[in-house]
């Protein structure tokens, strides 16, 4: 068995994750043992050899991105994958990939923290880390899927901006999302779209500047390539004083995802130029949207919804459109008001932004939950 | 016939760093004159890792080649990752003993532990250099550093035999006054597969000497010269004996399969077990 066929799969979330990050050509898989991502590990590790790839175990999470970084400069696509507490030891190493240029995927599969929390339980907490857990001035893509078919889905999207950007991205999932068996269809693998890095033409040698993604060059290929994570010129040649060239750097290094936002936004929404309520939800807690959304209707209430595939950067437009008709807005998360204040920011006080949130056990936030908060805000006196 | 030694063929024309009387300009020149002697016209046939400290900034941005200056003690795992999809490279690693045994300690023994195909030249000043002198996992007991100024309460690790310890196919250890054979003890070790560790104990005049009360880097060689005893020497020495010394030599020499030789061995069989 080579990589998978076109077909209708019954698969967990994190086997999608791994079949889709096979199609999109990663090749090198290093990580570390943790709950509730051990499964996509396991899957990579019986998976990559059979297609000629390579899939190790690190002694911690620190050194998995570390040779997951490696592999990537010669030339190879990798991911790792983790949860929370490994998800808070790779920061390190996330910051200097951004810092470096180097395309590679991390599958964060959230789980109820702060600190061990409650290792087997599903939580949406690190939304703020995965956007703002590394030092210095960065800019993070992030990407949250809903289902094992997402999960598929987004991981071939996930590699596709790490290689068109030069940049790590993080695939949001969570325990939830990973865990379930759900069917997934594959397209006829042709039709999927695999974007690869730009690779120097000879003669050119600003490998770190002097255009938005600079293409990028393997080792061991004869480009006497100097990546370093200190501030660097274009050649790579460490310059730790001159303001001009870290200012150069790092303002490019954001711009060039920054400036894309709109292209890397990614969501699905319904009834949002009608709805007098709105709802703003992503990840596992996004599957009770549909059957509350339906009961809402029942009632006549008039309701709309935004479910964000992407997290970060914020698609703010989206949300703006939302709030030219929603004038409150309910957002669900199992997190304590993460995303929330986002679409606070977004909605830029045009609608009122309504939390609802849940944590701990696992729990997700039932349709029934969610209808309720519909209803109650909906009874609410303006 | 050979070529003669010119350095600044394998060199960046980029103004070094360090420090006035710095043995990293040893450990350079000895790195690269053995690398001349094995026949590299050029560094082509490598790549470099290494971390953050004065002996990571060796390769990069000097060496005219590949070279990858990671987060601090994270050189070995990203060398991993180069090795293991490039087993035709040369990949050296190149970090000072914060770097690689504080740090870093725990990639540097796993590392070993696998056989990873790799060269680990770990320059030990037995103090952290670039942040000030600061008190390091190889400062000798009782020795006064930045934060450890009535003398360090913390006794010192020997990076080489934990390398032997843990699995390394090659490890030596030499000073700055032994150029001759930490040279040929590179030659050797890059003739050998699997892990390969080499210490090279060097003077830092500016963080570490003048504070112990060397009065210049003459004295620190002295030092080094006076203080060093072979591997048989060390055996007749008693252990307050043996704390002042420092034991260099080669400490094995072995051969163990090697972890890329596995992976790749390992790809085969499980593609012999999908097509049955």
């Amino acid at each position: 068995m080579k990589t998978i066929k076109q077909g209708t799969y019954f698969w967990q979330g994190n086997e999608a994750c791994a079949e889709a990050a096979i199609i999109a050509g990663c090749r090198f898989f290093a990580g570390y043992p943790i709950t509730p991502a051990s499964e996509l590990f396991e899957h990579m590790a019986k998976r990559l050899p059979q297609v000629g790839g390579i899939t190790i175990q690190m002694e911690d999470e620190m050194a998995s991105l570390g040779a997951v970084i490696g592999a990537s400069w010669t030339g190879n696509k990798a991911m790792t994958a983790t949860s929370g507490p490994g998800f808070s030891l790779m920061q390190e190493l996330i910051g200097y990939a951004f810092m470096t240029e180097t395309p590679c995927v991390i599958a964060d599969m959230q789980r109820a923290g702060p600190s061990t929390g409650q290792a087997t339980k599903c939580g949406q907490g690190d939304v703020m880390q995965a956007r703002w857990g590394t030092h210095g001035d960065y800019s993070a893509i992030v990407l949250a899927p809903n289902s094992a078919q997402e999960m598929f889905t987004l991981t071939i999207k996930a590699f596709n901006h790490a290689e068109k950007y030069r940049t790590p991205v993080i695939l949001l999932a969570d325990e939830i999302v990973a865990h379930m068996r759900e069917q997934v269809t594959v397209p006829s693998i042709e039709n999927i779209e695999i974007i690869n890095r730009r690779k120097p033409k000879a003669g050119e040698k600003a490998f770190f500047g002097s255009e938005e993604v600079p293409p990028m060059p393997a080792v061991g290929e004869g480009y006497n390539v100097i990546v370093t994570g200190s501030t660097h010129d274009e050649y790579g040649v460490r310059s730790t004083a001159n303001p001009i060239v870290h200012r150069r750097l790092v303002e490019r290094l954001n711009n060039k995802i920054q400036n894309h936002a709109e292209e890397i936004a990614d969501y699905e929404s319904y009834n949002i130029e009608k709805c007098k309520i709105g709802i703003v939800a992503f990840g596992c807690t996004s599957r009770a949207i549909y059957e509350a959304t339906e009961n809402a209707e029942k009632m006549g209430i008039n309701t709309g919804y935004v479910r964000l595939k992407t997290l970060w950067p914020f698609p703010e437009k989206i949300i703006k459109k939302l709030t030219k008709s929603a004038k409150k807005i309910i957002v669900p998360e199992m997190n304590l008001k993460q995303i929330f204040y986002e679409v606070e920011r977004s909605a830029h006080s045009s609608a009122e932004v309504i939390p609802l949130n849940k944590i701990g056990g696992g729990e997700l936030i039932t349709p029934e939950e969610l209808t309720a908060k519909i209803q109650e805000v909906a009874e609410e006196k303006k | 016939m050979t070529q003669p030694f010119l350095i600044r063929k394998y060199l960046r024309d980029i103004e070094m760093p360090f420090c006035a009387g710095c043995g990293i300009f040893t450990v350079m020149n000895t790195f690269l004159r053995a690398i001349h002697e094995l026949g590299h016209e050029d560094l082509s046939k490598f790549v470099f890792c290494s971390g953050i400290g004065c002996s990571a900034w060796i390769p990069s941005p000097h060496f005219i080649a590949d070279s990858i200056h990671t987060p601090h003690g994270r050189s070995i795992p990203v060398a991993t990752g180069v090795k293991l999809l490039r087993p035709d490279i040369n990949v050296v690693v190149f970090g000072g003993d914060g770097d690689i045994v504080g740090i870093g300690l725990s990639h540097f023994i796993h590392a070993a532990r696998r056989n990873l195909d790799i060269l680990a030249i770990m320059v030990n000043n037995m103090v952290y250099g670039m942040t000030g002198g600061q008190v390091a996992p190889t400062t000798p007991f009782k020795i006064k550093t930045t934060t450890t100024p009535y003398g360090s309460f913390e006794q010192p690790l020997d990076a080489a035999r934990l390398a032997v310890t843990a699995g390394a196919c090659y490890v030596s250890r030499w000073t700055t006054i032994h150029q001759n054979e930490l040279r040929e003890s590179i030659k050797k070790a890059m003739k050998i597969k699997g892990f390969r560790f080499i210490e090279a104990v060097s003077q830092c005049p500016t963080a570490f000497g003048r504070r112990v009360g060397f009065k210049d880097v003459g004295e620190m060689l002295k030092w080094f010269k006076e203080n060093s005893v072979s591997i048989k020497q060390s055996e007749k020495l008693d252990e307050d004996e043996l704390a002042k010394k420092i034991v260099v030599g080669e400490f094995i020499q072995r051969q163990r399969s090697t972890f890329v030789d596995n992976v790749y061995k390992t790809i085969e069989e499980a593609q012999k077990i999908d097509e049955n």
